[in-house]
């Protein structure tokens, strides 16, 4: 049996499973799989030749984020981001440890999961990526000239931020809210108090200028979950779009509990409002404990600050900043399509699309067509606000994207395909399977005013028969779709790290032109950097000793060090003196508890280390960096505590030939 | 002098001048590590990196083969050639503005003479370089291997394909030296036929 038709048995199976719902996929797969030698061939990037777009998909419960190229759909970098990355140090060096400070601690770990390019007039313009984590709520820039976190700030008041990092047309903000409501301020108090006591937060971060993000305001809201979001443009620019659900306001079993009913909210932000209202003196700063921790530019090294204080606006305070819109059943996302006059609601349990039109939106609120209030937030009418509703769409609408040129393409989650559909005349054009269950889908630009278009991602959570099996825990993937016909064609699937739930693609013109390809050393202000292998030494500081060493093709500078005694703390501040492309040195120590250091040409690292008994510990590089690779090591001598070896490091001297050169 | 080849041998000066800013030589690395390639330029007063740290990455490639590293502030010839480029251009310009034929052929002689020990001299530095390394201590040894760049063209050195061609500058003093050859032909046969006639400056 070959695995298309297995396949298609198991299509056949799943559709009668999903008959429960009253639903049967209409479309097939064997169109998609005819001439697959074209589809090979529109995915296939030669040896040498680059991808034409960058891919950034998030790794979901693995932390980091994946950079892929695309159509090939080859990973080309891990970014870490909020988990720790032995591979490179990151989390584990003295520099970027403060990177994971928060007001818990420090976390070695978090759950990311969507990503936000940023934008300028509406557009994806390549300097930074925006990602979220969601289990202890923080943001994080991506530098998209070195492909390194640059900034990571903490929010206060919320818990879980899952509707973050959205971005706005021009980089004014990104933005966080609660999937959690939480007690605002957090506190101990009875669960079942959730009316009385719960809140949800909703932050804009101001996010243009790198190192300083901030929290500009927090809107404190109804106690719901709150979900995706997108930022408006054009008719409704200066607002921002989230979904909410749970306005049943359930604290247990909200599977059951939450899905009562008929109609949940999408909140309308206006930031453009809530900005005069902070002009007025309306906001009030609240007392917050949070952190932003962000990279030194010169020195590289991580700095983590406390913030002591919130601005916070209660939305009663000034009206005309927020406003409900009915939207069916727990929305997920809440896309705006490239004009901005459309906002897509993708509502789970939904056998709809509700689209909700911003010029109704703003008449509406203007007629006061309001159908009561929550919390002194108005209800718009829905329909006063529907422009229409998109029938027959399958199962499960979770989240849509856009084409440029009048489509919406929308995942089914648990009709496990995308659907294509027309903007305006709100009718299905075509639907092509995934494999399976897809979660959100992104066409490159696709959230922007003006969509690359092409390509369509599809991000599966469950792979069952599509790879080889690896055991209980399979891989998750990616599935491009060709779009620039009338119908999807599938051409490739592709594994994916960790569960991406949110990419985003850009050309790559826009980001490989502008890449830093190594440190400049002569602008490098790290307290321990050693520029040439003169200024090199050892120091001691009571039970504390610094080692400052240079790496080079193919030595260390010390590589002999003597006088380490067990009780010490040793410091190694490794700078990579090279000045050239690709080649990074590594640094590690027979018995280290953390982790190697991954130096880049022209960067200082520090590597702490703690020797637990006497000996003679090798230290060598692990990155394969020249023909000499293998030579470059050396060793550290540990004595017992009150040892009297003179504390040493000898700066190697070319060695006397031990016997003549036979050649 | 005829008042052609006067303005030859200004245009000539105009040439040697570029060479201030344009740099004489061009030297090109190669290989399959650096397919975005290495480069020296040589300049009238230096030797710098065709892009930022190249002159560094190449003395770091260098040393692996015993080769003395590149400093041009140790290169003596570096800080004499300027004063000699500078006497050569107050020649010429005295001889366009005298017009007289002994003063042409002279400096037109002395330029030539000048050019030629430039290159045997930069043939010499190579020479050098590629010869006179460390084996001792070089750390990749390999017996009658000699590491001189070529002075004009290709050239396979290990791992790296040298090609070394003049740069702008390099053409310019050619092509002066040329102006000031056609000058002193013209001038000379125009003497022959108005040997008669006195000179005018």
């Amino acid at each position: 049996m070959t695995s298309h038709s297995r396949s298609r048995l198991l299509f056949v199976a799943g559709a009668v499973l999903l008959g429960g719902f009253g639903y049967a996929c209409a479309g097939g797969r064997s169109a998609s799989l005819a001439g697959s030698a074209d589809n090979a061939q529109r995915v296939y990037v030669a040896p040498g030749e680059y991808d034409e777009l960058y891919a950034f998909l998030s790794g979901g419960f693995g932390g980091q984020v994946g950079v892929y190229g695309l159509p090939s759909g080859r990973l080309l970098r891990t970014v870490p981001v909020f988990s720790q990355h032995a591979e490179n140090g990151w989390g584990y060096s003295e520099e970027t440890k403060p990177m994971l400070e928060t007001s818990f601690g420090f976390i070695p770990w978090d759950d990311l999961h969507h990503t936000a390019l940023s934008q300028t007039k509406g557009e994806d313009d390549g300097r930074w990526l925006f990602v979220n984590g969601n289990n202890t709520p923080r943001v994080a820039r991506v530098d998209l000239t070195h492909f390194e976190t640059t900034e990571i700030l903490e929010i206060p008041n919320a818990s879980g931020n899952h509707a973050s990092p959205f971005v706005t047309e021009n980089t004014e903000y990104i933005v966080a809210s609660t999937r959690f409501s939480i007690p605002v301020p957090n506190r101990d108090v009875p669960i079942s108090e959730y009316k009385k006591h719960f809140k949800g937060q909703i932050s804009f971060i101001t996010a243009d200028q790198p190192g300083k993000m901030d929290i500009a305001f927090q809107l404190i809201v109804p106690g719901f979950n709150y979900d995706l979001a997108r930022a408006g443009k054009g008719p409704s620019a200066g607002w921002m779009f989230f979904t909410s659900y749970n306005s049943e306001q359930a604290y247990t079993l909200l599977e059951v509990n939450a899905s009562q009913n008929d109609k949940d909210f999408i909140a309308a932000v206006n930031f453009r409002a809530a900005e005069a209202c902070m002009r007025e003196g309306k906001g009030r700063r609240a007392a917050a404990d949070y952190r932003h921790n962000y990279m030194d530019e010169f020195s590289r090294v991580g700095v983590s600050t406390r913030k002591t204080s919130v601005l916070q606006i209660m939305p009663t305070d000034c009206p005309g900043v927020m406003y409900f819109l009915p939207t069916p059943k727990s929305p997920h996302g809440a896309d705006v399509d490239p004009t901005g006059e459309y906002v897509v609601a993708g509502g789970k349990l939904a056998t709809i699309i509700p689209v909700h039109s911003t010029v109704k939106m703003l008449q509406a609120i203007k007629d006061k067509a309001f159908e009561g209030e929550l919390e002194g937030i108005p209800v718009l009418k829905y329909e006063s606000t529907i422009a229409g509703e998109v029938k027959e769409t399958g199962l499960g609408p979770l989240h849509t994207e856009f084409d440029g040129k009048g489509y919406a393409y929308t995942s089914m989650f648990i009709s496990s395909e995308i659907v294509k559909w027309k903007v305006g005349t709100w009718e299905v054009v075509d639907r092509a399977p995934t494999y399976y269950a897809v979660g959100h889908l992104m066409i490159p630009g696709g959230a922007t005013a003006k969509p690359y278009g092409k390509y369509v991602l599809a991000m599966n959570k469950i792979t069952k028969d599509r790879y080889l099996p690896t055991g209980p825990e399979l891989t998750h993937s990616a599935q491009l779709y060709d779009i620039t016909g009338e119908k999807m064609r599938l051409l490739l699937d592709f594994p994916t790290q960790g569960e991406p739930h949110y990419a985003n693609a850009i050309d790559a013109k826009l980001v490989k032109d502008k890449q830093i390809k190594f440190y400049k050393l002569a602008e490098n202000r790290h307290p321990q950097v050693t520029r040439t292998e003169r200024e090199t030494g050892i120091e001691r500081r009571g039970k504390v000793v610094h080692v400052r060493m240079t790496a080079i093709r193919s030595h260390f500078a010390p590589d002999n060090i003597e006088g380490i005694m067990v009780g010490d703390t040793v410091l190694f501040h490794v700078t990579n003196l090279e000045q050239d492309w690709d080649v990074p040195h590594g640094f590690a120590i027979m018995g280290a508890t953390n982790a190697e250091l991954l130096v880049m040409p022209g960067e200082t690292r520090t590597l702490r280390w703690t020797p637990p008994r006497p000996g003679v510990y090798p230290m060598y590089c692990t990155d394969f960096c020249s023909a000499l690779h293998q030579e470059m090591q050396g060793y550290v001598r540990v004595s017992p505590a009150g040892s009297t070896v003179a504390l040493s490091a000898g700066n190697s001297k070319v060695a006397a030939p031990s016997r003549a050169p036979t050649n | 002098m005829t008042s052609r080849a006067r303005w030859l041998v200004a245009a000539a000066v105009l040439l040697l001048a570029s060479a201030y800013v344009l740099p004489l030589w061009r030297v090109d690395l190669i290989a399959p590590q650096y397919p975005e390639g290495l480069g020296m330029l040589i300049r009238i007063d230096g030797v710098e990196g065709l892009k930022e740290n190249d002159l560094n990455s190449i003395n770091g490639l260098n040393h692996y083969i015993g080769m003395k590293p590149i400093v041009p502030d140790a290169i003596p010839e570096l800080r004499w050639m300027p004063w000699i480029l500078a006497g050569l251009v107050a020649g010429g310009i005295a001889v366009a503005a005298l017009g007289r034929r002994l003063p042409l052929y002279l400096w037109g002689g002395t330029l030539g003479l000048l050019l030629m020990v430039g290159l045997w001299d930069y043939w010499r530095w190579g020479y050098d370089y590629g010869h006179n390394i460390d084996r001792e201590h070089a750390i990749i040894k390999i017996p009658e291997m000699t590491y001189q760049p070529p002075l004009i063209g290709r050239k396979k050195l290990l791992n790296f394909t040298a090609t070394s061609w003049p740069a702008s500058g390099g053409v310019a003093m050619g092509l002066a030296a040329a102006l000031v050859a056609l000058a002193a032909v013209e001038s000379a046969r125009h003497g022959r036929r108005t040997a008669l006639v006195p000179e005018r400056p």
